[in-house]
């Protein structure tokens, strides 16, 4: 992530702060944060359900998008997900999506998820280069921690893929 | 129920495997780098599988499904097919809280001291291993490591592989955008929360640690008591872990808390060095005090002992004192929580009797060290440990 002040040095200060029931993060390099003054204060380990029902107030403005509906799976609705800082399925994070983005953003500086990949058996039929890229990493990884028994397998499987594609 | 006093590893039990005795213990011993600074580190991981309500929100039948299918795959897998797995519904509460203030499961997962567990939570661990498995706490599963010092790399490379294995046989929820979906937003994507419990007297008492602490906040890492979230801060224990799950690979954020973690282990050794160097009188004073209260205190409330057991370990790593060994510190901070003392009475303590028994083990501990230590044929084998 850049520098939001220079957009030239990455960013490696975040700093959360909320002030007048509103909350913002600003991420900054340590230059700019040097030369913004920010030399950080030591912040009280909020609870996440207090740190939304902040978020919550300010989302009071009927301009803010909120899910009106509960999730159709398990029945948790905005109103409860501000209360516990709790979702209550896997569903509610396809449900609650717009909301969850911001606050993602807010809480971990981005959406997206970079670390390991997980096969389900569903992205096999939906998106089979995927699933073959998915295969390769999974691959790589299972030398790294030496399961060897794990590696052939999925290079059985990437063999049959490419045989099928090619 | 057990008697035993797990101290001495024997809890009068050993033909029933599924008694707790000292299983998830290992921990303490001294094995692993900077382990007089660094008590353990750990590395736990927050999975959930598709198709069911998250185990805070599932219905006691949803849970229990779970959980059944969690026993099911366990004896497939390579690091848990030996391990046991205790409802703790089956647990009597003494036992429930031993394996709490052990640090293998949380409070949610045992639920209040009084009245009965939650329903189909259980944990499943390893005889010898690090690893540890919470099944039902808000998320499905939350796969840990725990091990002795600083050892960030082994402990995710653990429960990276327990993940594998795991994730091959049970259908995670994985979302293509938001990564591991979890009860909770604050730990989605990775799901991976990686801590190191460090003891920090030398900044306190040199008053820099508000500094150090305002700099890890900054950094993207937070820092937290002796008992993970919502814990309070004592006898100079901080936890301090990332703060954020999503938009990092694990290995950047194991990579990053390791990085952060050896600049603090310097700036307490540095400000240690302060402490000898300029007031080396006052410093003496504060482990000797230390000492002779532990040594001979007749009651002995716990935050006190931890105050006082600091001032000690910080005396031994300066090499002020000679005994108590490290790792019977360690083992005092676990042995001498309330749940560890009623065992060892065999019976419920109020608080008054709880702080005269636990001074009572802390003299016996300090001496057996003495003894040890004064009996150099015995003592090398051991104080090496």
């Amino acid at each position: 992530m850049l520098c939001e002040r220079c957009q030239e040095r990455n960013a490696e200060v975040h700093l959360t702060s909320i002030e007048n029931d509103e909350m913002a993060t600003v991420h900054l390099c340590t230059t700019c944060a040097a030369e913004q003054g920010i030399t950080g204060s030591t912040p009280a380990p909020a609870p996440l359900a207090d740190f939304l029902a902040h978020i919550g107030k300010s989302v009071d403005d009927p301009s803010r998008s909120e899910v009106s509906e509960p999730c159709p799976y398990c029945g948790t609705s905005s109103e409860d997900f501000r209360h516990t800082g709790r979702l209550g399925c896997p569903q509610c994070y396809a449900h609650f999506e717009g909301q969850l983005r911001g606050l993602l953003r807010r809480v971990h500086g981005s959406t997206q998820h970079v670390g390991k990949l997980y096969l389900s058996e569903a992205s096999a039929v939906d998106d089979p280069t995927a699933h073959l890229r998915n295969l390769k990493l999974r691959l790589e990884r299972a030398v790294e921690l030496e399961d060897f028994e794990a590696a052939a397998a999925f290079r059985d499987q990437i063999h049959e893929l490419e045989g099928v594609t090619s | 129920m057990s008697r035993g006093d797990g101290v001495n590893g024997e809890d009068g039990l050993s033909g029933r495997s599924r008694s707790i005795g000292d299983r998830g213990t290992a921990w303490l011993r001294t094995t692993g780098e900077d382990h007089e600074i660094v008590l353990s580190t750990r590395v736990r991981l927050a999975r959930n599988l598709q198709g069911f309500p998250f185990s805070l929100r599932g219905a006691s039948e949803d849970r229990k499904r779970v959980l059944e299918r969690v026993r099911e795959v366990l004896p497939s897998t390579r690091l848990l097919a030996e391990a046991t797995l205790w409802e703790m519904s089956e647990l009597d509460p003494i036992d429930r809280r031993l394996l709490h203030e052990r640090h293998l499961v949380s409070r949610e997962l045992i639920g209040p001291d009084e009245g009965p567990a939650p329903a189909s939570s259980a944990l499943a661990l390893t005889t010898a291993g690090p690893c540890g498995l919470m099944i039902n706490e808000e998320d499905h599963l939350r796969l840990h490591t725990l091990c002795n010092g600083m050892d960030l790399e082994a402990a995710w490379k653990q429960v990276d592989a327990l993940d594998e294995e795991l994730g091959r046989m049970l259908p995670f929820a994985f979302h293509h955008e938001f990564g591991f979906l979890t009860c909770c937003p604050t730990n989605v994507g990775t799901g991976l929360r990686a801590s190191v419990l460090i003891h920090l007297p030398g900044l306190v008492l040199t008053k820099e640690i508000n500094k150090v602490l305002q700099g890890i906040a900054q950094v993207g890492l937070t820092y937290r008591g002796l008992y993970g979230e919502g814990s309070e801060v004592v006898g100079n224990f901080f936890q301090i872990s990332n703060q954020t799950t999503l938009g990092k690979s694990e290995d950047d954020l194991v990579d990053h808390l390791r990085e952060i973690v050896g600049q603090v282990i310097e700036y307490e050794k540095r400000a240690r060095a302060v402490l000898l160097r300029e007031a080396p009188a006052v410093l003496e004073d504060k482990v000797w005090r230390a000492y002779g209260i532990l040594r001979h205190a007749r009651s002995l409330a716990f935050d006190e002992m931890m105050n006082l057991l600091s001032g000690v370990r910080l005396g031994l790593t300066l090499k002020l004192l000679r005994t108590p060994r490290v790792r019977t510190l360690n083992e005092i901070m676990i042995f001498a929580q309330s749940a560890h003392l009623e065992r060892r009475a065999g019976r419920t303590l109020d608080e008054g009797d709880a702080d005269v028994f636990r001074a009572a083990l802390v003299r016996e501990l300090f001496f057996v060290d003495e003894e040890s230590a004064a009996s150099p044929s015995e003592s090398r084998h051991d104080a090496a440990d």
